[in-house]
């Protein structure tokens, strides 16, 4: 039986893009999941690992941007879906944390 | 014991210090024990050794704990005072070679998966390497 993998992608709507704090809280959330997780501002690259903070908040991923998401693991499907969840609810900012970025 | 490492910033201002610990809490939140200090006991600047271990202890984990530094003093009081600890604590304490502010966030997003202290302290390094 292959190894379970999931992928799927996101317009990022956030204000600022994937700035700091929205950096963070993907990464984190990325950390919760066994997958190993990958992230793309394009269907074409460059992947990147989601549960690195310093290549996810350095790949500066801009507002308007389709964020694209592959996983591979046992879990891949919920990651996928969990952080798909998390760029569509805008990180689950508040407005004044949208604006300050 | 805690799961995760712990997170000592270390400035020669207080506010500062003060400042980069509410960062970590506003942005990654409560998951990772944290403890600050700086500044002198008259309100200057400064750092001093026993602030510094009161820091770590209260910001202790059995999986370690990073400590970031601004300048000079804060970096040498801070090796002092690893020195100082009982030895079952000896090699589960370590310097970030790091900005304070940015290294702080991002061993302190590190630590809140789990992560071990290696991997917090090379976390927080990666940011600007050399």
């Amino acid at each position: 039986m292959s190894t379970p993998n999931a992928s799927g992608n996101v317009l990022l709507t956030h204000a600022v893009g994937l700035h700091a704090r929205p950096s963070v809280k993907l990464t984190k959330l990325a950390k919760t999941f066994g997958a190993s997780i990958d992230i793309a501002p394009g269907p074409d690259g460059p992947w990147i690992d989601a549960k690195s903070i310093v290549r996810v908040m350095g790949a500066k991923v801009p507002q308007g941007a389709y964020l694209h998401f592959r996983a591979v693991g046992q879990d891949a499907a919920a990651a996928v879906a969990a952080l798909i969840g998390l760029v569509e609810r805008d990180f689950d900012d508040t407005p004044a944390d949208a604006a300050s970025g | 014991m805690t799961a995760n490492v712990g997170i000592v910033i270390v400035s020669h201002s207080a506010e500062v210090a003060r400042g980069t610990a509410d960062m970590v809490r506003q942005m990654v939140g409560d998951e990772v024990p944290l403890a600050f200090c700086g500044g002198d006991p008259g309100g200057g600047l400064g750092t001093n050794v026993e602030s510094i271990m009161s820091a770590i202890d209260q910001a202790w984990s059995d999986k370690g704990v990073a400590i970031l530094v601004d300048l000079g003093g804060a970096e040498t009081n801070s090796e002092m005072a690893i020195e100082m600890q009982p030895p079952e604590r000896q090699g589960r304490i370590v310097v970030c070679n790091a900005p304070i502010v940015e290294g702080a966030v991002m061993a302190a997003t590190e630590a809140s998966g789990g992560a071990a202290l290696d991997d917090v302290k090379r976390t927080a390094e990666e940011l600007y390497p050399g």
